[in-house]
């Protein structure tokens, strides 16, 4: 039984509370009746209702739920596909350059991805726009896809493939009647994180979208460079919601499925 | 080498198969490694009032000719200005510094709170995990701007701190490094923590266990055991945290001032208000070469941990 | 190294296969070698097994028979020889197209699947009709026992159930060879005894071929009708449990299966007798296949040697036995049998087992006892190797 020092309890305590209290501040300025953050002005939901009323506001996020739903599919595909030849073809020419190209973009800075593919497009003269932002995410998500899947991977029981195909499934049979199934709660979460990651971006975004295309965050971030606003809160605090709501969703959904039988293992 | 140890390869290899590798393969050269190279090549070239700024323009229709040209355009002016001019060491050195700076911090706060979560019961633990996550999968934006509203001279942060009489007058957070050095914690924290708890939870409970047995204080096992064997968790969680941190844009533009001009705010300046894409280019390629150790080491560590199984 | 041909008076059941030299082998394993870097796992490999043989791997761990296993089901691929099934080479046939099925040590249930679901996996890749399949599994569960349990997933039985669904799940598919990599590593003792009858029980009535891993000795024994003895990728003995026990062709051999006193000495003129052993000179029953002077071995297992007290001589019933005066150094009691520990007058370390048929009060031996040692000629082995 690991005992929970006093120490540990605080730092715990404080870290978590570090976490989510500025988020916490922002939800509740969002209620302000009063512009001011200075003066507490009472609760009051008509900034949420300007909202509705703005309409390019509404029309960055719609943008960025399709760029966020369509990036995030794409970088599944292709991620999941690179952790199966990275786990599972051994060491085949070419593996070393490859791994430095998945792992590379987790770490590099976004100004140095978003700035090497906007100047890509120019030279090959493709006008930027919704697409060109698509691609630079799906390639910027498809990375994480392919370490989270990766891990799962190298913890999957190999014997389960063996015995599949002792039994007379081919290899693809095998991946898609057993391996696949057993790694979906990893598939989804990454996906879940390429979503966020999309819909969150606004460095890569900047460099490589165009007229017409603009993103949440684009917005977002050119309002509050000439500071704090009220609308931004409101905006924000529904963002939160959106999201939060989601990954308790998905977190119940992997908790249903373990208790209706399979591991949930991520 | 015992019958359990055996290597398992697919011994027979599909047409399929070939396609799994060869497409996020030619995704990645495509889209990751090609613009790199045209950075470097821009990187090597002029500036010029036109669309796109720079010259020479890469010609495929004027043949070898074109090729030529381009070759004989090529001049490492742009180095030599970025060479010429402090502010561009200073940039870099700045945002070192910082990312430093912030990492260390990071680790000061990360290490307690991922030690403390090992230590919770099992299902606490996942529950945690999931805490520690949550904000991360709120924007990134959002999350700055929330510390734009703490911060602020008449915010939250310095109500507090006069209603408990810690300061007489309110103290100015924002455009300061401390607002930087804040908000690259607060934002990084989830990257710090899940590599070190990874690793913490892996621990061997046992070898704590034989140490008590052969006299050794909880503090000291935990110096000679714990924190040596967490070691590959630190510098995961340590570089996860200090590459991007250097090239940190957003964080160092909202909360941050012009004091605080870090490489990442240098080349979106010379990029959007400059318009000078062969000095943004050659000042990105200056931060790739600056980073590549560590991104070098940090690729390794995480080869070996899959290497390993 | 090929199969030695046994005598059928060492069969477990009047069924003999491979002593018939009309008979072609089911499974016929010709020279085959198989490397990982610079270890080698499988070296020049051949073995015959036939149709209806409950045939048993045996061997210390690392000795290269599940690599064996392996390479028959067709996870590797052999750097050298032939694995010939039916007549047909294996080789260029992938493992999920050889009519070949493996029971893995770890059962490898898929958890996403019910036990229905698990045994009729194999059914559906074939492509059969559902009401066939539906009809099959059924069939299987209930030779296994295992009718109720068809809508549970696995994480909902307990170990020894989870065997017999592997087991189910490789069976129904009717293989030409059922492979079965340890399964009963991680039953406990009495179902493990149990288990191995099942085995035996299921095997017979099929008239099924199985070829069965293991490195618990009396778990062959009891299982097989022949065992190969495997060392370092090598075969060491090819033959029925009570051959190998009673005439092991090698001191390794003698070594491995249960325990042998082993004594060093030289062929004797008139090739019935064994001189310069440390217990002098020891006869044999039957004719030493070495020159006069050679360097042979004796093996004498303990159940074979008799323990008389001294005074008095030794329980001699010939002339040709073999005796020597030795001094009781320990005993180990086992329940049902003890073990004795012994040291000749010479220094010689012997050890001996007795049943405990007398009863407790009259059986009469204590440490530091001295007593005679005599055993028959036919229960001295001779090994020239």
């Amino acid at each position: 039984m690991r005992k929970l020092s006093t120490f540990n309890l605080a730092s715990l305590f404080i870290g978590i509370a570090f976490l989510y209290l500025p988020i916490a501040i922002l939800v509740v300025y969002s209620f302000n009746a009063s512009r001011l953050v200075a003066v507490w002005g009472g609760w009051s939901t008509h900034w949420y209702a300007a909202l509705a009323a703005d309409a390019p506001l509404l029309g960055a996020a719609f943008t960025s739920l399709r760029v966020a739903l369509i990036s995030a599919s794409a970088a599944t595909f292709l991620g999941t596909l690179a952790a199966v030849a990275l786990v599972r073809f051994g060491r085949f020419r070419g593996r070393l350059p490859f791994a430095a190209m998945i792992y590379a973009p987790l770490v590099m800075p976004e100004v140095i991805t978003g700035l090497s593919m906007l100047l890509l497009f120019v030279a090959i003269s493709v006008d930027r726009g919704f697409w060109t932002v698509v691609i630079a995410h799906t390639t910027m998500a498809m990375c994480f896809v392919a370490v989270i899947v990766q891990a799962r991977l190298v913890d999957f029981d190999m014997s389960l493939e063996e015995a599949a195909m002792d039994l007379g499934a081919s290899p693809t049979r095998t991946f898609m009647a057993v391996t696949l199934p057993l790694i979906l709660p990893a598939i989804a979460a990454s996906w879940m994180l390429a979503f966020a990651l999309s819909l969150d971006d606004l460095v890569i975004a900047s460099f490589t979208t165009g007229p017409g295309a603009t993103t949440l965050p684009i917005r977002i971030y050119s309002e509050v460079r000439l500071g704090v606003s009220p609308e931004m809160n409101a905006v924000c605090s529904i963002m939160v919601a959106v999201v939060g709501i989601a990954v308790i969703a998905a977190s119940l959904l992997t908790k249903l499925g373990a208790a209706r039988g399979g591991p949930a293992r991520l | 080498m015992t019958d359990a140890h055996r290597t398992r390869q697919k011994p027979y290899r599909s047409f399929m198969a070939k396609l799994v590798v060869r497409i996020p393969y030619a995704w990645l050269i495509a889209f990751f490694l090609v613009p790199f190279l045209i950075v470097l090549k821009i990187s090597l070239s002029q500036t010029a009032i036109a669309q796109p700024p720079y010259t020479p323009v890469f010609d495929l229709a004027a043949g070898w000719h074109g090729i030529a040209r381009l070759f004989a355009g090529l001049s490492l002016d742009n180095y030599a200005f970025l060479g010429s001019d402090p502010l561009y060491f200073l940039s870099y050195a700045k945002s070192v510094e910082i990312a430093a700076f912030s990492t260390v911090m990071l680790l000061i706060i990360g290490y307690p709170i991922a030690y403390a979560m090992t230590r919770t019961p099992r299902r606490v633990q996942a529950v945690l995990v999931v805490s520690v996550i949550l904000p991360f999968w709120t924007s990134f934006l959002i999350r700055i701007y929330a510390w734009m509203n703490i911060l602020q001279h008449d915010g939250p942060l310095n109500r507090l701190l006069l209603a408990l009489d810690l300061v007489r007058e309110p103290p100015v957070w924002l455009s300061t490094n401390t607002a930087v050095y804040i908000g690259i914690v607060y934002s990084y924290l989830p990257f710090m923590v899940l590599p070190l708890y990874a690793t913490l939870e892996k621990l061997d409970e046992s070898l704590l266990e034989a140490a008590a047995d052969l006299g050794c204080p909880r503090w000291k096992a935990f110096w000679l055991i714990t924190l040596p064997l967490s070691a590959p968790g630190v510098i995961a969680g340590a570089l996860l945290c200090f590459i991007p941190a250097v090239g940190e844009f957003v964080i160092p533009d909202l909360l941050g001032g012009s004091r605080t001009a870090m490489i990442g705010q240098t080349i979106w300046t010379e990029f959007f208000a400059n318009k000078d894409w062969p000095t943004a280019s050659a000042v990105a390629v200056v931060l790739v070469c600056l980073l590549v150790t560590p991104i070098v080491i940090f690729q390794h560590q995480t080869m070996r941990g899959v290497e390993r199984d | 190294m090929p199969a030695v041909e046994s005598r059928t008076g060492f069969a477990k059941r009047d069924f003999a296969p491979w002593a018939d030299r009309a008979l072609a082998p089911l499974l016929r394993i010709e020279g085959v070698t198989k490397r990982f870097g610079a270890y080698t796992a499988v070296d020049h490999l051949s073995l015959d097994i036939y149709q209806g043989e409950f045939f048993a791997l045996l061997g210390p761990s690392g000795c290269g028979k599940t690599t064996l296993l392996r390479l028959i089901a067709g996870f590797e691929r052999a750097g050298a020889g032939r694995v010939v099934l039916d007549g047909v080479d294996l080789a260029p046939v992938p493992p999920y197209r050889r009519p070949v099925n493996m029971m893995f040590q770890s059962y490898a249930l898929f958890p996403h699947l019910t036990v229905e679901g698990n045994v009729a996996f194999g059914l559906k890749q074939e492509g059969l009709p559902k009401a066939q399949i539906a009809e099959r599994v059924a069939e299987m569960l209930t030779l296994v026992r295992l009718e109720k349990f068809g809508a549970r997933k696995p994480h909902e039985l307990s170990g020894g159930q989870r065997q017999r669904v592997a087991l189910a799940r490789s069976l129904v598919k009717r293989p030409r060879v059922l492979l079965l990599d340890e399964p009963m590593a991680a039953l406990d003792k009495k179902l493990r005894g149990e288990t191995q009858f099942e085995l035996m029980d299921l095997q017979r009535r099929l008239g099924l071929t199985f070829v069965i891993v293991t490195h618990d000795q009396s778990e062959a024994m009891t299982v097989a009708d022949r065992i190969a003895v495997m060392d370092r990728g090598r075969l060491m003995q090819v033959a029925p449990p009570a051959e190998i026990y009673e005439q092991p062709n090698s001191r390794w051999v003698a070594d491995f299966i249960g325990s042998v006193n082993l004594l060093e000495g030289r062929a004797g003129r008139d090739g019935m007798s064994v001189e310069g052993t440390a217990l002098g000179r020891l006869h044999v029953a039957a004719k030493i296949a070495a020159e006069p002077g050679a360097t042979v071995w004796v093996a004498v297992r303990p159940e074979k040697l008799r323990m008389t007290p001294t005074p008095g001589s030794p329980d001699r019933q010939s002339a040709l036995e073999n005796d020597v005066a030795a001094t009781l150094v320990d005993i180990a009691y086992l329940g049902d049998l003890s073990i004795y520990r012994l040291r000749t007058d010479a220094g010689v370390p012997l050890q001996a087992t007795r049943a405990n048929t007398a009863p407790l009060a009259e059986r009469g031996t204590g440490a530091n006892d001295k007593v005679w040692l005599s055993f028959p000629r036919d229960a001295a082995i001779v090994l020239t190797r």
